[in-house]
Formats: structure tokens, C-alpha cells, sequence
């Protein structure tokens, strides 16, 4: 096709290129039905026990057991109103409040400190500093099960056992090595030039943290709050550890009391207490579910 | 040279001083929340722990000193031995198959653009809600008697589940729990589906040209350019999988039962320390699982070297 002979080579390359794109994609188009067929039936099988769940909550409760059916029976919702009722005289609305206190506690504890390290760590050179990183990362891999023993111990000591404070201080010192990686990964990624101009208006650490950093850390800081609020509000070992009375219960440990209380048969009550302990997590799912992905994508986050 | 001219200024010298220790003030103010935490809940307790673990400790009474008679009387602690065997059994057949599970959905999802948001948002969701302790309810309502996954397996011939489903047969309660964590092969599958994306297409296009099969393609090309990745989900997945716990503990109605068959480690661990407060014993038993996931990672990283390749590694 074309006369000239110096850009012949590079172009009939192209050519073969385009044919190779072009017979990948007839081949793709040719399995596109293929794979989505298979890609809806593997979303079937992943969502088909939450489905349940949901279905289950409308049904009566002998009717949930070996029904792999899907469709409600006309329970209603009754299940829903009688979990509303509370456990043992404490109301629903209690369990839901508790559960909130420590979630809210927690965003609000993890943003502050692990914003705070991930800085020092990202930004400011200091003697120790990658002593102190190597020890950061360690946390992220260690059970926590060697720290919970001497935690408990002192905390029993301080008379802090039933109150929320064991669940809320680590957070307020940035125990999440987590949230301070996924930070200090994000703040790595901002041009250095700003600090620097900063520095040359004669700004100090402080206000380049507080006037620069901090406002273009937002997407950070909007995925860690996702998932500390999500993680405190499914966490079920530490309030399981400390809270011992049921008015200090959150929704987790208020399901599993119910679960224990209810006669093994109610299923139905229990499935729609468990929907609705799940309200929330699944209500932050689809209202930033690219968010959620995202951050696991970048900074492959446990989920 | 410049360097050299600039120290021996001294001028310049106090004033690159003055901007250091300014510096390594501001480092340590920023840093302090972190410092007293990582000192005061973490490396502080670590050590109390080791202490504990040589002494016996009920909480009530000043611990006393026993050298390594805890350490001892696991090795003859039949409830330990088997915790020890269901929570590697757990890691052993858990890992490996939600790991390839979520490689195999993620090249699934990795060649077709269209849908791919919503597919990876739908498998991923489970690895959010799994661990809830709403899950491992509806887990055992669907495990249970003749629940729906018995009525599925006689419908495929499977033997009839012996009395209480799968929630009571001591030879199923931990295939179900391998289930559930199989179920949120979401997370890795993303981080998966992330490294795919840093794989050039023209090493696939030039593979492709040269006569490579689909097959040969995921070998010498997908396998080593996603080692780091697939590195990187293996170590993290195999921690996570030590430290199972909600969902045995809810299963099994906070007992490790039916015939111990989900006592994992956490859960025993749990039982000693905040029920029998055999504080000396659980920290012994912390302190254990602290060196068994050390050596593993260590393992890991050991054969890291010979099959993860890092861009620009074998020039």
C-alpha cells in the first residue's frame, strides 16, 4: 500500500498487529456470552448465602431449614419485630447506639493518629526513622493474640474492664499499622514541590501537614474511614474480651446473646437480626463500594 | 566536593544543624501518638507476655516463676496438639485454594472490560461481610441438620449428613469453615486483578507471535510477572488464616466442638486465658504461635527468592 519504502517495515508490523488485535478480538467477542454467562452464575453462587440470609428473614421459621428455596412464605415482618424488641429488657436501639460509639470513635481515632505517623514517616527525616518503619510494618504481620494477654491485665488493673476504653485507645495511637501504610503510601504519592515552596514561604512541619498535606489526603482518608468504621463495627473478639455487661453489648455480641436465648428453631428472628446488624456495612458497600476496591487494589487491605 | 565545602562552612554547618534538629523534633511530635502506642500496647506487652509465659498466672495471685514448664506441658496438652492440627490443616487447605480460586477469577475477569466493575465489586463483597458474626449464623443455619447445602449434596448423591448436619459431623466442620473462607476470595482476587493490570500486553502479544499456547503464556509470563503479587497475597492470607476465629467460635456455639473438630488455635488460646484465666499458659501459647508465623513468613520470604522475580531483577 504504501510506496515509499522507509516506513514500509514499521507499518507492515503495525499491520500484523492489527490483525493479531483485530482475530483476538472476534475470538473475544466470540467468548464475551461465554464468559458472562459463567461470570453471572460464579455472582450466583457467591451471593446465594446473603440472598438467603435476606429471603430467610421474611420466612416463617420452620420453613428456613432445608428450603433452599428463595421466595419469602408470608412470614412478613414479623422476624423484624421481634428482633426489634431488644434482648432481656435492653433495647435494640442500645446494641445500635454502642455499636456506633465505637465506630465513630474509631474513624475519628484512626484518622487523627495514623494521618500524624504516616507524615512523620512519609515526610519529615528524623534519626530512627527507618528503625521505627521496619517496626511499624512488623505490627502489620504480628498476631495480635502476644499483646492481648498484658493488654487485659492491665486494663483489669485500671478498672477499665466494661468500659469502651481498651477498644478505643489503640485506636487513638495508631495500633492500625494498616490505616498508617495505606496513608503513608498516598502521601508518597504527592509531588514533593508543594513541601518544598512551603518550606520556602518559611512554613514549618506543622502548618505543611495541616494547610497542604492534610486537605489533599482526602481520598485516604475517606477509604480509611470506610473500613475502620466497617472493621469496629463487624469486630467481635475485642468487645467479646472487655464488654461484659449486655447494656454495653454492641450488635455483635447482642447477635450471638440472641442467638444463645432464642430457641434454636427461631431462625427467622435470628436471620433478620443478622440483616440487620449487616445494615450497615452493607449500606457503606454499595454507597462506596469503588472506594472499598479501590483501597484494597493500591494497598491490598484485608477486607 | 560541594558536600565537603559546605561542612566545613560553619556558618552553613550550624544553620543545616539547627534544621535538623528542627526536623527530627517535628519527626517525633508527629510521630508520638504511634511511639506510645507501638511501645505501650505492643512492644511493652509483647515482653510482659514472655515474662508471663514463664510463670503461672490466674490473675487474682502474684504469677510465679515456673521456668519453661508451661512451654513443657504443651507438648503433652492433647487440646493443644489437636488445636495445633485443626488450625494447620485450616491454613494448609484453606490458603492455597482461595488463593487460586481468586487467581483464576481474576485472569477470568482481566480480559473482558465490560462488566468487570461490577463483577469485581459482587465477588468482593463477601471478603467485607465474612467475618461478620452475622455470616457465621447464617453459615450454620445453612450447614445445619438437613439445611439447604445437605439437601444440594443428596440431590449429587453425597451420604446423608449423620445427625445435626454438617454443623455436627466432626469430619465436616472444618471442610464448612474452608468453605467460608474460600467464599471471600474477593480481597486477594482484586489485588490479583491489580498486578494483572501492571503485566505489559505486548509481552502477551510477543508471546503470542512467537507460538506460545494459552497455557505457556500463564506459565512464562502471567506466573513470573505476578510473583510479587501472588507473593504478597500468600504471605498475608496464611497469617490471616492462623488467626481464624469468629466464625469457630460461633459455629461451634463457643465450645470448639463437636469433638473438638474446630477448636483452632485462637479459640483454645481464648478458652485458657479469659476462662480459666490461665494467664502464664495462653501467654506460652501466644508466644508460640508468635514463632510458628514467624518461621512460616521466614520460610516464605526464604523461597521468595527463588520464584519471585521483581521488574528489571534478571539483567
Amino acid at each position: 500500500m504504501s510506496q515509499t519504502p522507509a516506513p514500509a517495515a514499521p507499518r507492515a508490523d503495525h499491520q500484523q498487529s492489527v490483525r493479531l488485535r483485530r482475530r483476538a478480538e472476534a475470538r473475544r467477542t466470540g467468548g464475551s456470552i461465554l464468559f458472562h454467562a459463567f461470570a453471572l452464575a460464579v455472582v450466583v453462587v457467591i451471593l446465594y448465602p446473603a440472598v438467603w440470609m435476606l429471603m430467610s428473614s421474611f420466612k416463617e421459621s420452620s420453613e428456613i431449614v432445608g428450603s433452599v428455596s428463595l421466595a419469602p412464605t408470608g412470614g412478613g415482618f414479623e422476624n423484624y419485630a421481634k428482633a426489634l424488641e431488644g434482648i432481656g429488657g435492653i433495647s435494640f436501639w442500645t446494641f445500635v447506639c454502642n455499636s456506633l460509639i465505637l465506630a465513630v470513635g474509631s474513624v475519628v481515632g484512626i484518622l487523627l493518629s495514623c494521618s500524624f505517623a504516616a507524615y512523620a514517616f512519609a515526610r519529615v527525616r528524623f534519626r530512627g526513622r527507618n528503625l521505627f518503619f521496619v517496626c511499624m510494618i512488623a505490627t502489620m504481620l504480628l498476631p495480635f493474640h502476644v499483646v492481648i494477654i498484658p493488654q487485659y491485665i492491665v486494663f483489669n488493673e485500671l478498672g477499665m474492664i466494661n468500659t469502651y476504653w481498651p477498644l478505643l485507645l489503640g485506636k487513638f495511637l495508631a495500633t492500625d499499622a494498616f490505616f498508617v501504610f495505606l496513608m503513608i503510601q498516598f502521601i508518597r504519592g504527592l509531588p514533593r514541590e508543594l513541601d518544598e515552596a512551603a518550606v520556602i514561604d518559611g512554613a514549618g512541619h506543622p502548618r505543611i501537614f495541616f494547610s497542604i498535606i492534610l486537605p489533599l489526603m482526602k481520598p485516604a482518608l475517606v477509604t480509611s474511614a470506610i473500613f475502620a468504621f466497617i472493621w469496629s463495627w463487624n469486630d467481635f473478639f475485642g468487645p467479646l474480651l472487655y464488654l461484659k455487661e449486655p447494656g454495653m453489648y454492641t450488635m455483635p455480641l447482642a447477635l450471638r446473646l440472641y442467638v444463645d436465648q432464642t430457641s434454636t428453631s427461631d431462625y427467622g428472628a435470628q436471620m433478620a437480626m443478622a440483616i440487620l446488624s449487616l445494615l450497615p456495612v452493607l449500606l457503606f458497600f454499595f454507597a462506596f463500594q469503588r472506594q472499598l476496591v479501590g483501597g484494597v487494589a493500591t494497598q491490598g487491605l484485608k477486607g | 566536593m560541594a558536600g565537603t565545602t559546605i561542612a566545613r562552612d560553619p556558618v552553613r554547618a550550624r544553620a543545616r544543624r539547627r534544621s535538623r534538629d528542627r526536623s527530627t523534633r517535628a519527626g517525633y511530635a508527629f510521630l508520638s501518638p504511634w511511639l506510645i502506642g507501638f511501645l505501650g500496647l505492643t512492644a511493652g506487652p509483647m515482653i510482659a507476655s514472655l515474662y508471663l509465659s514463664f510463670t503461672d498466672y490466674n490473675l487474682f495471685t502474684a504469677p510465679t516463676f515456673i521456668g519453661l514448664e508451661n512451654y513443657q506441658r504443651l507438648l503433652t496438652d492433647s487440646n493443644f496438639l489437636q488445636a495445633a492440627k485443626v488450625t494447620a490443616l485450616y491454613v494448609v487447605f484453606g490458603t492455597p485454594v482461595k488463593l487460586a480460586a481468586a487467581l483464576a477469577v481474576a485472569m477470568l475477569l482481566h480480559n473482558s472490560r465490560r462488566g468487570q466493575g461490577f463483577y469485581r465489586s459482587a465477588y468482593y463483597l463477601p471478603s467485607l461481610i465474612g467475618g461478620s458474626v452475622s455470616i457465621a449464623i447464617v453459615w450454620k443455619a445453612m450447614f445445619i441438620d438437613e439445611g439447604i447445602v445437605a439437601r444440594i449434596g443428596e440431590v449429587f448423591g453425597a451420604a446423608p449428613a449423620a445427625d445435626g448436619g454438617w454443623v455436627g459431623d466432626p469430619g465436616r466442620t472444618l471442610p464448612m469453615l474452608i468453605l467460608l473462607t474460600v467464599w471471600q476470595f474477593g480481597a486477594p482476587m482484586v489485588i490479583f486483578l491489580a498486578g494483572l493490570k501492571q503485566v505489559p500486553t505486548e509481552l502477551y502479544e510477543a508471546a503470542e507471535v512467537d507460538g506460545a499456547g494459552p497455557v505457556r503464556r500463564f506459565w512464562n509470563v502471567t506466573v513470573p510477572l505476578l510473583s510479587p503479587v501472588l507473593f504478597f497475597n500468600l504471605l498475608l492470607e496464611t497469617i490471616h488464616a492462623f488467626q481464624i476465629f469468629n466464625s469457630a467460635f460461633i459455629i461451634s456455639n463457643g465450645s470448639g466442638g463437636p469433638a473438638q473438630s474446630t477448636l483452632f488455635y485462637t479459640l483454645y488460646l481464648y478458652f485458657r486465658g479469659f476462662r480459666d484465666f490461665q494467664m502464664g499458659y495462653a501467654s506460652a501459647m501466644a508466644w508460640v504461635l508468635v514463632l510458628v508465623v514467624g518461621l512460616v513468613s521466614l520460610l516464605l520470604f526464604r523461597s521468595s527468592k527463588s520464584w519471585v522475580h521483581y521488574s528489571g531483577d534478571d539483567k
